[in-house]
């Protein structure tokens, strides 16, 4: 019933548009201005261009200063703060451009409209002019692009060497990590080992293997560099960080990496953003499917003694996953047990029972 | 003068015309309406085809900002169109909203901006405004357009399969489009949208090979490239770069095929996915992003050159003033042409490219930047001291200039390697492209239809609907597309099926809904213009022979133009076109066909000199450089 009022209702409104619609045409018919060059349409179009610029001019300047704060992500690593700068170098830049060229565009547009008595200027070029108009952009974006290109050499050189690595791996619809263990190496993986419980095809006839743990909650020191080595295990995925101005694809087939130095720990930013839950998180960015939306972790930035204590405190996963020793080589099956920490587990226990 | 010998050739036109008729018009209705070889009729085709994907992709567009502004709304009221993609609790299911954003791009970028631009007015203007009866090969010509056809109706029916329609974005990049257990949409529905892009490419190489042969074969006696229209330069180029890289798609489509069918690893390596390893080893997913966008940023100068020149044009005839550095124009297309093959990566910053060559690709990339500028420099000073006649063609490429400049800044941002880190894959990308491809490419298609409607139908649209139909858009796309800039500042991902999950996220929910409602005002704003354009088909008021007074060849044409275009002899050129307001002339307008010796008031002291040799034809076109000082 509701649905045939409303169908009724919508067909009413329809034929009185088209009513007031055919009124006005013949009306204009009746004038004969639908035969002038110019109607008086002409002159309110006019009048809504300039309108239009001075509304949206309006509009534009209001929301950018009075909603700065929340269109703004603080930024939390070194290099964040160069591309924050040059960021807003552009922005400044091209700022100016965009603010000139459409006065100029909605001004001329309302200043020029169509005047009976006037004709036009017969100007087809000026070849100074527009050697000017080109020389200056490219000198103005050669600026622009060597800045930007420092910055991103700067980003994307090679890691230093103490850099703590640390592997990222996407998978639908979940990120995860594997840290390197005390041996400060990760272990060779092959996607042929990935089981349900072994996500990362951890090869277990690498020694680096043995100490590598995974962690619930992605940790990382702040001030120390960090190096991420990005894999993905189906399809791709993008791991982003916005605070930390860092985006790098995971490519199946392919690892990855990106490096940084986090300069706010999690505690740091809930202060400044006087947001007692704030957390970093590692989202996806490259479309994955179903659950793309939803894919994110957790990341804590420490202060650097309190990532180590954490560090220490982790238990290596073949401590957790033991069965795993059966694909352990004969010859470091005791290596494997030590660096496991699989010993002292034993041991404990015996203790535990005596 | 010169208005009054264009009434008497009109006269002559019409008379010759009737002695024509019973030539030509012995087709039946297939032949004229469906297979027809006219031209103006593919054209015509080409124009309400790109009208309804139009209408369609908007719509899709509408149903997920329905599910990004109102995310708790309950959607049961769609489910007679949706079925069982609303789910029972009244929501959207994410696999669908993915299909949606993909289709919606799919459609829009290859079907309305590719076939619905420069299908509709490259078959158009191309021969109406060179001078020729008409496509050098128009079999070929009808081929294109059915190939489209073929394209559209199995892209449409991929809309309708059980597992849904193509979902892993309009990139498509694999795996995840290779691989049917990562997402449904990668089922059957990729394969449909695979094979109806390969028809579609076939159609637009079909199309390109017939534009370029036109254009250098069968230009009128002395029209020789310096006083080629601007429309016809940017079609003319636009058909070059369509010809060089979709090919490039098509192999990057094919080597897709063979991973999905064949069991082949050009694109895939290394997967575990459900429980089971692949046996793919050795393929490389950067190997289709770069055969993608190989094509996929050329198509981006593919769907915005044709509006550009169509604005040249439109801007220069209403501005009753020459374009401004008509070399210079032509120069900045050229160029566009040749960087935008060389461009291509930077899509692909972040995508685990060698980072040198991320650096090579910001350096070429924001060269481009600067022809685009010059163009936009150009347009002002066109305006600068014109007489504008705000008609609805010339709002819309006035529009279509102000979007381009705010869509073309962004560009500067993103194509800068350092900040894309930031920016790449968020709404900041999505505000840059949509205004700066999407808007400004659809404000010259609506441009091109006010414009030519009255040649295409011999009737006149309606202006004060053309009027209110310009400033709902043009408001409409400001309001929907700015304030994605400050999401995207924001760091918000795009392809995201909802942001309330989130409390990071959840800080634009009101811009959101904001958005969305502005999406649904200016796309249902787009009936008038569909009510415009069918109504003033049948019963708009009669076009005159010339309504803009425009210098063009397509209005010396009779008011339905038969098949040949010209019922006499093709007129000859004499003049560029755009000897608008020339300083002593009787009227503001001099066309194209009128000799210099028709006009010795207003000639230049170069012009006077070819008055005795123009009529030699192709003569004077080599000595003559049309707005030498």
């Amino acid at each position: 019933m509701t649905g045939l009022i409303v169908g009724i209702g919508v067909i009413l409104v329809v034929v009185i548009l088209f009513t007031i619609f055919r009124i006005l045409r013949l009306i204009n018919i009746a004038r004969g201005s639908d035969k002038k060059q110019a109607s008086s349409g002409n002159k309110a179009n006019a009048y809504l261009m300039l309108g239009f610029l001075i509304v949206s001019a309006i509009l534009l300047t209001w929301y950018s200063v009075d909603e700065f704060e929340t269109y703004t992500v603080p930024v939390a690593s070194i290099h964040g703060v160069e591309v924050d700068r040059i960021f807003w170098i552009t922005m400044i830049v091209t700022g100016v451009v965009f603010v000139v060229t459409q006065i100029l565009l909605f001004y001329f547009s309302y200043h020029y409209r169509y005047r009976e008595d006037r004709k036009a200027l017969y100007y087809p070029d000026n070849s100074r002019l527009e050697v000017v108009w080109t020389i200056i952009p490219a000198i103005v974006l050669s600026l622009l692009v060597f800045s930007g290109w420092k910055v991103w050499t700067d980003i994307t050189a090679a890691a230093p060497e103490d850099a703590e690595e640390i592997e990222i791996l996407g998978y639908q619809f979940a990120w995860t990590a594997r840290y390197p263990g005390k041996d400060d190496q990760l272990g060779n993986f092959d996607y042929r080992l990935i089981d349900a419980e072994n996500q990362w095809g951890m090869d277990f006839t690498d020694r680096s293997s043995f100490d590598d743990f995974s962690p619930l909650e992605i940790h990382i020191p702040k001030g120390k560099p960090v190096l991420f080595k990005i894999r993905a295990r189906d399809v791709l995925h993008s791991v982003y960080i916005p605070e930390f101005r860092l985006k790098q694809d995971a490519v199946p087939g392919m690892p990855t990496r990106f490096w940084f130095v986090a300069t706010k720990s999690t505690a740091e930013m809930r202060e400044e953003t006087g947001d007692p839950d704030f957390n970093y998180h590692i989202y996806c960015t490259e479309v994955c499917g179903r659950g793309h939306f939803s894919m994110r972790v957790r990341l804590v930035v420490d202060e650097l003694e309190d990532y180590m204590a954490w560090k220490a405190e982790q238990q290596p996963w073949l401590q957790a996953n033991p069965d795993y020793l059966a694909k352990v080589p004969h010859d470091l099956k005791e290596v494997a047990v030590i660096s496991a920490g699989l010993d002292q587990l034993e041991n404990n226990q015996a203790e535990k029972e005596n | 003068m010169a208005t009054t010998q264009d009434q008497t050739y009109h006269e002559e036109g019409t008379l010759t015309h009737d002695m024509h008729e019973e030539e030509h018009h012995h087709g039946n209705f297939i032949t004229t309406y469906i297979f027809s070889t006219d031209h103006k009729m593919i054209s015509k085709q080409y124009l309400l085809t790109g009208i309804i994907w139009a209408f369609i992709g908007g719509l899709l567009s509408i149903l997920f900002r329905l599910q990004l502004g109102f995310p708790e709304m309950d959607m049961t009221f769609l489910k007679p169109l949706l079925g069982k993609w609303i789910t029972d609790t009244g929501t959207l299911d994410p696999n669908f909203y993915l299909a949606l954003v993909t289709m919606h791009g799919t459609i829009m970028v290859f079907f309305v901006l590719t076939a619905g631009l420069s299908g509709t007015f490259s078959n158009f203007l191309i021969p109406l405004q060179i001078g020729a009866r008409d496509m050098a090969s128009p079999f070929l010509n009808m081929l294109s357009y059915w190939f489209f056809f073929l394209a559209s109706v199995i892209m449409f029916a991929s809309l309708f399969l059980e597992s849904g329609p193509a979902a892993g974005g309009w990139v498509i990049y694999p795996p995840l489009s290779a691989l049917p257990q990562a997402i449904p949409g990668s089922e059957s529905g990729m394969t449909f949208w695979l094979v109806s892009m390969a028809l579609f490419i076939a159609s637009q190489l079909m199309a390109g090979i017939n534009y370029i042969t036109t254009v250098i074969n069968m230009r009128t006696l002395g029209m020789s490239f310096s006083r080629l229209p601007l429309t016809i330069w940017a079609l003319f180029l636009t058909a070059v770069i369509g010809l060089l890289s979709f090919p490039v798609l098509f192999a990057a489509a094919l080597l897709l095929i063979f991973d999905r069918s064949f069991g082949t690893s050009f694109y895939l390596s290394e997967i575990y996915i459900n429980g089971e390893a692949l046996p793919n080893i050795g393929g490389s997913p950067i190997l289709f992003q770069h055969l993608f966008w190989f094509l996929g940023h050329p198509e981006v100068y593919i769907v915005l050159l044709p509006a550009l020149g169509i604005t040249s044009e439109i801007i220069a005839t209403n501005s009753r003033k020459p374009i401004f550095g008509y070399r210079a124009m032509v120069g900045s297309l050229l160029g566009i042409t040749i960087l935008s093959f060389v461009v291509w990566a930077h899509h692909m910053f972040v995508s685990g490219l060698n980072p040198f060559l991320g650096s090579i690709f910001m350096f070429l990339t924001l060269i481009i930047a600067v022809p685009s500028a010059v163009k936009v420099f150009n347009y002002l000073t066109t305006l600068w001291k014109g007489n504008i006649v705000f008609t609805p063609a010339m709002l819309f490429s006035i529009g279509l200039v102000s979007v381009f400049i705010s869509g073309g800044i962004t560009g500067i941002f993103l194509g800068n390697s350092a900040i894309d880190i930031q920016l790449h894959d968020t709404y900041f990308v999505v505000a840059h492209f949509h205004l700066v491809m999407g808007s400004a490419s659809f404000f010259g298609l609506m441009a091109g239809v006010y414009h030519w409607f009255p040649k295409m139908f011999g009737r006149m649209m309606d202006k004060q609907l053309g009027y209110i139909h310009f400033w709902a858009t043009f408001i409409g796309v400001y309001a929907v597309f700015f304030p994605m800039h400050y999401i995207g500042i924001d760091g918000f991902p795009r392809r995201y099926y909802s942001f309330s999950t989130f409390d990071s996220f959840n800080t634009f929910a009101d811009l959101n809904m904001y958005i969305s409602i502005a999406a649904i005002i200016t796309f249902t704003a787009q009936a008038i213009f569909a009510f415009n354009f069918f109504y003033s088909m049948f019963r708009g008021r009669l076009a005159p022979a010339n309504p803009w007074k425009s210098n063009t060849l397509e209005w010396t044409t009779p008011r339905h133009p038969g098949h040949g275009n010209w019922p006499g002899e093709i007129p000859s050129v004499y003049r560029w076109p755009y000897d608008y307001s020339k300083p002593h002339a009787k009227d503001d307008f001099i066309p194209q066909h009128i000799p210099f010796s028709e006009t010795p008031e207003s000639n230049l002291p170069h012009e006077n000199n070819l008055i005795g040799i123009e009529q030699e034809g192709e003569e004077t076109s080599k000595v003559d450089e049309p707005n030498a000082k």
